[in-house]
Formats: C-alpha cells, sequence, structure tokens
C-alpha cells in the first residue's frame, strides 16, 4: 500500500511502487483534470504540485511521492494563486482545444509562487516544457502577466 | 432541391431546472446556402425561461461551440448570458452536416443559422400575436422578451408551449437582422467550455468513463499495412493487472481496422507495460523500398523527365525562350505529422447489435459508419457522442481508433477506453504528404514573370493520388502569368497521407511563394510592390479569386508591419507572403532573427486576413489565426522521416513543436470586405511558411528551399 497526500486528502493506493503517478490519479483515483501527452517528460500536459514544486506526473512514480503533498489543477481554485490564474486564462480566452491547459496553469502557478512578478525571460524558462499544439503561447504569456499584476506587453523583441 | 420540407420538432420533458422544456426547430432542405441541409432541435426554451442552444458541430479548439450558437443567439434577440450551450448529438437527418473540417463552419452555417434563429423568434412573436390577438407587425423583440406597442410585454418562457405547438413560418418570410443592429454576432465571448477547462473538469475523450470499463492498448505493425504472423500471447497475459489479450485481424481498409494484438487491463498503464511482454511477429517485406531518401532520388529522377499535364496555358517553353532572365529551382516539403496533444482515444460499448461510442472526431457519421461497417452491424445500431477533442489538425477526419475500440470492446465483451500511446500516434497517423518541386519562370525585360512552369512529384496508393496529397495550383500563376502550366508525377507509396490545417496549401505556400520572392529579387524589385503589381494583371472576376482582395491585405499588413521603412538589427531581416485557401485571403510579414551558427528566430509575424463582411467572434478569430501562424512557424522545424516503411520519429523529442520560448508576437488585422464571411482554421497558416523563409533570406541571404528548415541547411546556402 502506498500512501499518498492528493489535495489534502490522504489517499491509500495498492500500486507497486514504479506505477506512475500520472495514471493512478486518471485511472486509479479518477482525477482527469491531469493530462496525458507523451509519456516520457516532453509535453507537460501531465504537470502535477508535489510540495510546491511542478514536477511531470507521468513520469513520476508514486512511491517517490509517498507522502508528498501531491496538488492537481482540480485543487487549484483553493488557492490564491490558482484563482488568479484561471480568472486571467479566462478573461484573455487563452483556451483552443483546452487540452495542455491544465498543465499550463499549473506550471505558471509554480512559477507565480517562486516569482509573484515574473519577466519574459523568466515566463520563457518555466513555461518552455508546456507544449501547446494549438500554440495559445502569446495568451498565455499574457494571462500570467494580469494574474500578476503586470502590464501584459511581450517586451523580449523590442 | 427544390422541395421545402418543414417540420416542427417537439420536445417536452424536464429540463435540468426542473422546468417544462420545449424544444423548437425548423428545417429546410433548401436553405439558401452553400449546401442543402437539414435544421431542427437546436433551440429550447424551458417555461423558467431557460434558453438552451445546440451546437452542431464538432469543438476541436477552433471555436464553433461558441461561435455557431452565437449566430443563433443573435437573431433569436436572447441575450448571450442567458443562453446555455449544449452539444448537440450526432444526428445528420437533424443537423445536417457535422463535421469540423475546410474551415467550413461559418461558411455553411452564417445564414442558416440565423434562420434558425430568426424561425424561433417569428413563432415566438406569433404565440404573443395570438394571444393578444394582434399582427406580427406590432410586436419587437428584445433580450428574450416580446414587447407590444400597448407596452405589454411576455417572457420568451411564459410563450414557451404555445409557440412550440405553433407552425414554423416560411423561411422566405423570415427577415435577419440588419447587421448593424447586431449584439452578439461581432463582439467578443469566451469560449463557452473554458471556465470548466482551466478547472480541469473531465470534458475530453479520453477522460470518459463509463461502468465497468477496462482499459486497452491496440498494438498495430511499425510498418504501414504490414500482417500480423503470429504472436504469443501467455507472456503479457500474466503481467499484473492483465485482464486479457487477443489478436484481431484487419479488413484491408487503411482508414479501418488494421491487424494487431489488443491489451486489456484495469490500468492503461497495466496494458502499456504488457506490451513489452509480446513479441509479435509481422510480415514486414511490404516496407522495403519505402524509404524518404529513396523517395528523393526517385522524386529528382521524375523532375527531369516531362510529367502529366494538369493545366495549360499558352506556349511556356516560347515565352521562356523570349524571356530576359530565366529562373529555375526546385524545392521540397517533408511528411509530416498532425500530433494533436490528445492522442487517439475513443470508448466503446457493444451489447448485441447496439454500440455506443465516445469519441474525439471531426467526423461523427463517418465515423458511425466506419464502426456500422467494421462490426458488420446496422448504422442505426450505432451511436457516437461526440466529446470535446485536444485538437484535431485534420487527424480526426479519420475515425480509425473506433473502428479499433469498437472491435476490442466486442471482442473482450466489456466496455473499453482505448487510448494511444504517444508513439502510437506518431506510428499510425495519416501524413501530410511530402512533395517535390521544379519551378522554372522567366521575367521580361520590365521584370513582369512572362512564363511559369511547375513540376510537382508526389504520392500514389495505386493509379490515384494519394489522400491530400495533391499538388494542383496554379491558381495563382495561371490568372497573372500570361503563358503557364502544370506538371504532376507520382511514387507509389504504402504511407498513409490525409489532410492537415491547411492542407495542400500548407506545402505549396512554402514553394510557391517563396519562388515569387526570388522572382522580385531578380526583377530587382520590393516583393510587396512585385506582387501588387502582378496582383493587378488580374483580368476579370477570376473566378473564385478576387485579387482586389488580395491586394488590400498587401496593403494592409506592409502598413502595419512598416514594410521597407523599418531600421533592422544586424542579423536581422523581413519578409513577405501572401496566399489565398479556404476563401481567406492572408497576407503576412515576419520580422527573424539569424544567429551566426545559423539557428533562427521568428520575433513578430503581421497578418492582414480577409474573410468577408463580418468576424462572428473577434476574440476566438483573433485566436485561430495566432495559433494558425505559430503553428505553420512550429512546422518549419519538423518532419516525418520514413525507413523501410516505418516513420522513425516516435515522440516529441523527435518531432518538435513551437514552444513558449520561440512564439512571436503575433499582431492580426482584419480587413473587411463586403463577401460572406467565411472560416478561419486554416487560411491563416499557409503565408507564414514563405514569409519566414523569406525573412531569414533577408536576414542573412541563405536561401532554403527545402523544409524543415534547419541550422545546417542555413550554413551550407551561406556558403552558396
Ligand atoms: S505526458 Fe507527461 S510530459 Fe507529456
Ligand atoms: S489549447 Fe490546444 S494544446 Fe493548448
Amino acid at each position: 500500500m502506498i500512501l499518498l497526500v492528493i489535495n489534502g486528502a490522504p489517499r491509500s493506493l495498492d500500486l507497486p511502487e514504479d506505477f506512475p503517478l500520472l495514471w493512478a490519479l486518471r485511472d486509479i483515483l479518477g482525477l482527469m483534470g491531469t493530462k496525458f501527452g507523451c509519456g516520457i517528460a516532453q509535453c507537460g500536459a501531465c504537470t502535477v504540485h508535489v510540495d510546491g514544486v511542478a514536477v511531470r506526473a507521468c513520469i513520476t512514480e508514486v512511491g517517490s511521492v509517498a507522502g508528498s503533498r501531491i496538488t492537481t489543477i482540480e485543487a487549484m481554485a483553493d488557492t490564491p494563486i490558482g484563482t488568479a490564474l484561471q480568472s486571467a486564462w479566462l478573461e484573455l480566452d487563452v483556451v483552443q482545444c483546452g487540452y495542455c491547459q491544465a498543465g499550463q496553469i499549473m506550471s505558471a502557478g509554480a512559477l507565480l509562487a517562486e516569482n509573484p512578478a515574473p519577466d519574459d525571460v523568466a515566463i520563457d524558462a518555466a513555461m518552455a516544457g508546456n507544449i501547446c499544439r494549438c500554440a495559445t503561447y502569446q495568451r498565455i504569456r499574457a494571462a500570467i502577466k494580469l494574474a500578476s499584476r503586470q502590464p501584459q506587453a511581450d517586451r523580449r523583441h523590442q | 432541391m427544390t422541395t421545402i420540407s418543414r417540420r416542427l420538432f417537439l420536445q417536452t420533458g424536464a429540463g435540468a431546472t426542473g422546468a417544462l422544456v420545449v424544444g423548437f426547430g425548423w428545417s429546410d432542405t433548401a436553405a439558401a446556402n452553400a449546401r442543402p441541409m437539414l435544421l431542427g432541435n437546436y433551440v429550447s426554451i424551458g417555461i423558467d425561461g431557460t434558453v438552451i442552444v445546440r451546437a452542431p458541430n464538432p469543438e476541436i479548439g477552433q471555436g464553433v461551440k461558441t461561435s455557431l450558437p452565437m449566430l443563433i443567439a443573435e437573431e433569436l434577440d436572447v441575450d448571450w448570458d442567458r443562453v446555455r450551450v449544449e452539444m448537440a448529438p450526432n444526428d445528420p437527418t437533424r443537423f445536417g452536416q457535422q463535421d469540423a473540417g475546410g474551415s467550413m463552419s461559418i461558411h455553411r452555417n452564417y445564414t442558416a443559422l440565423r434562420r434558425v434563429g430568426a424561425a424561433a423568434r417569428w413563432m415566438l412573436v406569433d404565440a404573443a400575436a395570438r394571444q393578444l390577438n394582434a399582427s406580427h407587425g406590432e410586436f419587437s423583440t428584445a433580450h428574450g422578451r416580446v414587447h407590444h406597442s400597448s407596452g405589454q410585454s411576455f417572457d420568451y418562457g411564459e410563450l414557451a408551449v404555445a409557440a412550440s405547438l405553433l407552425r414554423p413560418p416560411d423561411p422566405k418570410s423570415l427577415v435577419l437582422k440588419d447587421p448593424a443592429k447586431f449584439s452578439i454576432i461581432g463582439t467578443s465571448r469566451r469560449g463557452v467550455d473554458s471556465a470548466r477547462i482551466v478547472r480541469g473538469e473531465p470534458i475530453f475523450g479520453i477522460d470518459m468513463t463509463i461502468p465497468d470499463m477496462a482499459y486497452a492498448v491496440y498494438v498495430k505493425a511499425p510498418v504501414f499495412g504490414a500482417r500480423l504472423l503470429r504472436c504469443e500471447l501467455a507472456a503479457a497475459r500474466a503481467e499484473r493487472g492483465i485482464i486479457d489479450v487477443f489478436t484481431l485481424k484487419g479488413q484491408g481498409d487503411r482508414h479501418g481496422l488494421q491487424d494487431g494484438i489488443a491489451i486489456i487491463a484495469s490500468s492503461w498503464w497495466y496494458a502499456q507495460t504488457a506490451r513489452a511482454k509480446l513479441e509479435p511477429l509481422w510480415d514486414t517485406a511490404i516496407g522495403v523500398g519505402h524509404d524518404s531518401t529513396l523517395y528523393r532520388d526517385k522524386a529528382h529522377s521524375l523532375l527531369a523527365k516531362p510529367g502529366a499535364m494538369l493545366e495549360e496555358k499558352g506556349d511556356v517553353e516560347a515565352a521562356l525562350a523570349q524571356a530576359a532572365q530565366r529562373l529555375t529551382a526546385d524545392y521540397e516539403v517533408p511528411f509530416l505529422a498532425h500530433a494533436p496533444l490528445e492522442p487517439q482515444n475513443c470508448t466503446a460499448r457493444v451489447k448485441g447489435d447496439s454500440v455506443e461510442i465516445w469519441a474525439p472526431t471531426q467526423t461523427p457519421e463517418e465515423g458511425r459508419q466506419l464502426v456500422a461497417r467494421t462490426l458488420g452491424v446496422a448504422p442505426d445500431g450505432v451511436v457516437v457522442h461526440m466529446r470535446r477533442a485536444g485538437g484535431g489538425f485534420g487527424r480526426r477526419l479519420e475515425n480509425d481508433y473506433m473502428a479499433e475500440a469498437a472491435s476490442i470492446a466486442r471482442h473482450a465483451g466489456v466496455p473499453i477506453k482505448l487510448v494511444w500511446s504517444r508513439e502510437d500516434d506518431f506510428a499510425h497517423d495519416f501524413y501530410r504528404a511530402a512533395s517535390y518541386h521544379r519551378l522554372r519562370a522567366g521575367l521580361d525585360k520590365r521584370g513582369r514573370v512572362s512564363a511559369f512552369a511547375a513540376h510537382g512529384v508526389t504520392f500514389a496508393h495505386g493509379s490515384e493520388v494519394a489522400q491530400a496529397a495533391g499538388i494542383e495550383g496554379n491558381g495563382f500563376e495561371s490568372r497573372v502569368v500570361p503563358a503557364s502550366r502544370l506538371e504532376q508525377s507520382l511514387i507509389p507509396t504504402i504511407v498513409p497521407t490525409g489532410y492537415l490545417r491547411a492542407p495542400v496549401s500548407n506545402g505549396l505556400a512554402f514553394v510557391r511563394e517563396c519562388f515569387w520572392d526570388e522572382l522580385a529579387l531578380a526583377a530587382n524589385m520590393d516583393p510587396v510592390a512585385f506582387r501588387l503589381a502582378a496582383l493587378s494583371n488580374v483580368g476579370g472576376s477570376g473566378g473564385s479569386f478576387d485579387a482586389a482582395r488580395m491586394r488590400a491585405v498587401l496593403e494592409a499588413v506592409a502598413l502595419r508591419s512598416n514594410w521597407a521603412r523599418t531600421r533592422l538589427a544586424k542579423g536581422q531581416g523581413m519578409g513577405v507572403a501572401c496566399y489565398f485557401s479556404h476563401s481567406g485571403y492572408f497576407a503576412e510579414v515576419a520580422r527573424v532573427r539569424v544567429d551566426a551558427d545559423g539557428h533562427w528566430q521568428v520575433l513578430n509575424v503581421w497578418v492582414a486576413g480577409d474573410i468577408g463582411s463580418q468576424i462572428v467572434n473577434p476574440l476566438a478569430a483573433r485566436a485561430q489565426v495566432e495559433g494558425a501562424v505559430m503553428d505553420g512557424i512550429g512546422s518549419m522545424h519538423a518532419e516525418i522521416t520514413v525507413v523501410n516503411g516505418t516513420a522513425i520519429q516516435t515522440n516529441f523529442d523527435g518531432f518538435p513543436l513551437l514552444r513558449m520560448p520561440e512564439a512571436p508576437v503575433v499582431d492580426v488585422e482584419f480587413v473587411m470586405s463586403t463577401a460572406a464571411p467565411t472560416g478561419l482554421g486554416e487560411p491563416a497558416l499557409p503565408p507564414v511558411l514563405p514569409a519566414v523563409a523569406n525573412a531569414i533570406h533577408a536576414a542573412c541571404g541563405a536561401r532554403v528551399r527545402q523544409l524543415p528548415l534547419t541550422a545546417a541547411r542555413i550554413q551550407a546556402a551561406r556558403r552558396g
């Protein structure tokens, strides 16, 4: 039995140590917000927080996070950063297909927790691991700035 | 089709609010639009005033679950906040063609769905008129209420039951709103599902769960179309979590079920890991000789000989002989994968002859027919539920994963959710076909293009051009050049090909518009001025192509990008291109930086587009353009390489997509014209590739005529 603390609730799971967190969330616990995109830490669709740090759930073995605090997109609205990001996302109509967006918000959330006013360089660095196949990058960048109360202009290439 | 059939769809029952829900519908097989379609059951109004509008077409990120209901709500005269949008069931007899492709949703539905809203509004007014014994002219509607000139008014909910019993109006009697009075169409509305998405709610295909469901993977041949010779299953069966392992025989349909091994497990991960215990033997001989490098060699030998003549105008050889200057160039684009971020997946339940399917799809009805054929059951027994799709890009015009899921569920005897791994997705795509082009042109003494000859090599399945692998299109050149021709040669392939966002145009625009840049420079003219001059040669109406609209977007983008007046830093360049596709006119300017080592980055893209007289949802429309532009740029970095009938790129590490640091700043301007509104998912994509390649040439002098546009190719071109 492995004990995971997911969105504040303890859950004990009968899974092998090397079972990926992504599939424990999706198939065993029914938390579908965390998405499968690549399975090899290339796309960021499966991003969750482990003790506040953004990690890729597809390559995270449940045995390695036993006892850690795991936060998924389903609990992001419980934090001020999460609600700020979600409302900025809606305000700027970031979503196209939407499949990557949970992962994007999780990466952005970890960024803002560490850096409350990230500039463009910091945003590039924190978000480079999250693919958006619909390429909503311009609005994601603006939404992170809106959520952190900064002017939205992209200042990289002036 | 001139017969008009009108039917009232009456639907009563308890709505979500517990109120009586009364449905209006109206069907018209002669809808005055691009194609006939049946309309029905789009609107339900509860007695509590709840307004439900059904979105007929699949949502793949192009925003039609929002924009199509906006068309209905506008003419219904109801506040958008009061509208609840629901996904319609797949039922072409009630909703006409329900697909997502070709940027056709707005094109086909702009008038048709406004008429649905207007018909429902007419019935509400009629109900009020009957109640007050007054005539229609004495009523007006606004904000979901019918107002009589006496001052008396009714909420739509109060009229719903009476209105639902009335005959729908004669379509000809409907007067649609003056666009100047629009309060929903033309205003920015956020995606109707977005709030659920940012909270992580399970609304995608892959999120579907049904009771007693097991998880499945389906292992197919590493070589396209190879048959399964044998496979030992016992070792996989013995793995943890495995419920069943079995083989299925393909049906010889590239678009349907292929030979494979199904693994059923209590979690997708258990099924996925058990694959390693299979050692299938495939008949891979079929793949020999199907190789990107062999294809390229073959293409070059074909280009040296005459091809089949597809189009010919005037005497091209004579015109070339008389030209003051002649240019020849070879261009090439590779195979590409679609790679929507949500892998292919499908949930299926089979009980006897009744089949239920939940899937992300762009063509639900084709999927339903495919499932029926695959299982040998009547189509009436098959229901396909459209789930939100995590991207489409043309991949989900194919429903192969539905055929698999249905077959697996029937054999397994339990409902299953089939999920492809990313590796499955790259290995079993319907790829954008590679193509190889030789272009020749002559310029006269005044720098005008006097002759144009194109020879394209593409792929064939049997004797037919492979799906979506056409190279048709001297559309522009045949109009602006006095002598032109197009030849085609074919290479037989086993690689499955298909429609990728802006099919054909996504490769051809690069080929043609880079060559036009070469011609402009050879003529010693500014590339914008050169194109404007060529466009002013187009005589008559030019068929479906209107040169004046293209000139207008070119002029707009030149102004907006400060073309030819921007002082650029060292290593930077600006390039321009324009392209007409999917009824849209787009001109784009890119500003790029090329580093000493050949790496390049797009800094800005300016877009001017004309898709007609009305942008339905400006916020979402700009998003489509931003995405299309970045999608096009991303595609310049990627390729699928075929080796012995296998795609060798297996995941995003080998097939790079655009990421945040590489995303340029995209500026979008819509140029309004008087044409009927058309679609936007695709036409902004094609011109960005040549605009970027032309900017790279301007920045560093490297003319790269082959995609992907790698740093190595830039360095090689620089060395000359
Ligand atoms: S699914 Fe984990 S990074 Fe792609
Ligand atoms: S919105 Fe579609 S992948 Fe990001």
